[in-house]
């Protein structure tokens, strides 16, 4: 089987494999190839030799040009932080309240605060800040616990009601299920919605009135209009976080509600902090 | 160039070409695999890494069994983009006790490998039980009957039985007091202090916010925990490895 010979027609050596008669012609590879292939296995060895490759007792070898994932990345982001190093170390210590009287500082905080906002903040905020059911819109003018650009860079910082963070804001409404009948729950729902401007039972409203006063006042206000000390909601307007119809409203009042925010002091860099509250507060409603 | 001729000698012998086959996988394994398992950067310890809370575990097996890992990774890659919109990349140290592992292969919704207590347990909740929601964007489906399916934990033992006999250090008194511990994570009001002796770092909280114990309260327990073990402003990793 293993003889070779001249195939006629094609005047080329066989190999002298033979399969059932026929037989494999023995055409060498292109030159361009082979010399490809050889020069490839010459790189490899380059590359090995270059580039961490080899595993030896405790460690790879380390390779000629030093190179490590670890140390590329930290000079990456280092690269970055010098370029704007002056910037970020002057929003991370301005005065937020004279931080527009700096039109560099304040163009820098806003646009990089948008980089924040799109990363950490959307998710629960909406990515055009417009918010969701339970979680605050932050393009109107009404604010639970304070809309100047101090008051947003501390919520944002400390957060709400989280368990992380001991400065954070926090209030606790309690669950009126507990506390008040049913009817007495009606009730103060249509007082509420009378003070917000909504359709409502006159008669209800009436008894809801003083339910309102004795209950609610201490933290929402006399006239319902909040109080941002304690985040306690204007009730007043037509802004709901989880909602203004009766079904809402007495869901609200029978369980409480207990939102929370994280205190992103503890992952953001402090003027990245300063940075997307700068852009919270060009958003529309700051005050 | 004789030897070039030889190879007759194992195309004609399958039981040859089997043995020869095998030591030339044999060897890409020994060169390819077995370094992993003594590497230093690969085995390096990092402080502050446990194995999961039996309700975490559980969590885990029903983020496995939904598949989430089919869209989420659990990798954040050494790169600057990655590193300042998910957190510090990820070590090795930190799958140490995932069997498997969860890095996952695909992005179609983004890196979860740091996403414990970046956002409150009602968010989880609210966007579990309809994503779109509090993401209008997302295209993530919605797992609402997580909520309505409650666990006791009857099998949380055996679960992590089967995890020690892989390797997962848990004690005697871990695997005792699994049961209690199951229960106890999910409510604040109770004496939960010997399971944070435990598992350090273990977030105690009534997850879904409703009464009992629902596969949504394991798997918001699991998400809350992923990432927060290892303490970034004391440990910093050796740059060369």
């Amino acid at each position: 089987m293993s003889q070779h010979e001249i195939d006629e027609p094609t005047g080329v050596d066989t190999t002298g494999h033979e399969w059932d008669g026929i037989r494999e012609l023995n055409n060498p590879l292109p030159r361009w190839w082979l010399w490809c292939f050889y020069l490839t296995i010459i790189w490899g060895v380059g590359y090995t030799i270059a580039f961490p490759a080899w595993p030896l007792i405790n460690g790879a070898t380390a390779g000629l040009l030093g190179f490590a994932t670890r140390a590329e990345v930290a000079a990456d982001i280092d690269r970055y932080a010098q370029q704007n190093a002056g910037l970020t170390s002057a929003l991370a210590k301005v005065e937020l309240a004279s931080l527009a009287d700096n039109p560099d500082l304040h163009r820098f905080a806003v646009a990089n605060g948008a980089a924040v906002f799109r990363s950490h903040c959307s998710q629960c905020h909406g990515s055009g800040a417009a918010g969701a059911v339970g979680y605050p819109n932050l393009l109107d003018d009404d604010w639970l616990w304070g809309g100047a650009l101090a008051e947003i860079a501390y919520t944002v910082k400390h957060g709400i009601r989280n368990e992380t963070d001991d400065d954070a804001h926090y209030s606790q409404m309690p669950a009126f299920g507990d506390l008040l009948e049913e009817e007495e729950i009606a009730a103060t729902v249509q007082y509420v919605l009378q003070i917000s401007g909504a359709d409502h039972d006159t008669t209800l409203a009436q008894d809801g009135a003083a339910l309102f006063e004795e209950q609610c006042t201490a933290c929402h206000g006399e006239q319902g209009q909040g109080d941002r000390s304690q985040g306690a909601p204007n009730l007043t307007d037509a802004i709901w976080l989880y909602g203004g119809d009766t079904t809402a409203l007495t869901a609200t009042i029978t369980n409480a509600r207990f939102g929370v925010m994280p205190a992103w002091g503890q992952r953001l860099s402090p003027s990245d902090v300063n940075a997307v509250a700068a852009y919270v507060h060009g958003l529309g409603g700051g005050e | 160039m004789a030897i070039l001729t030889k190879h007759e000698i194992l195309e004609r012998s399958p039981t040859l070409l089997l043995i020869a086959s095998f030591t030339v996988v044999t060897v890409g394994g020994i060169v390819e695999i077995a370094p992993l398992f003594y590497l230093e950067n690969t085995i390096e310890k990092v402080e502050g890494v446990r194995p999961y809370s039996p309700l975490e575990l559980t969590g885990r097996d029903i983020y496995i069994r939904e598949g989430c890992y089919t869209c989420h990774s659990q990798m954040i890659r050494p790169m600057r983009d990655e590193v300042e919109r998910y957190g510090h990349y990820s070590l090795a140290a930190e799958s140490m006790y995932d069997h498997p592992f969860q890095w996952g292969s695909k992005r179609t919704g983004p890196d979860v490998a740091r996403v414990g207590g970046r956002y409150s347990d009602q968010w989880h909740v609210d966007h579990l039980m309809d994503p779109q929601s509090v993401v209008p964007e997302s295209i993530m489906p919605k797992y609402a009957f997580l909520a309505r399916s409650r666990i006791d934990g009857e099998y949380v033992q055996d679960l992590m039985e089967t995890h020690r006999f892989v390797g997962v250090p848990y004690t005697d008194e871990m695997i005792a007091a699994a049961r209690a511990d199951f229960t106890v994570q999910a409510d604040p009001d109770a004496d939960w202090d010997a399971l944070v002796e435990r598992y350090p770092g273990a977030v105690v909280s009534n997850f879904d916010g409703e009464p009992g114990i629902t596969e949504m309260d394991a798997l918001v327990a699991y998400l809350q925990m992923l990432g927060t073990l290892v303490d970034f402003s004391t440990f910093t990793p050796d740059a060369s490895r």
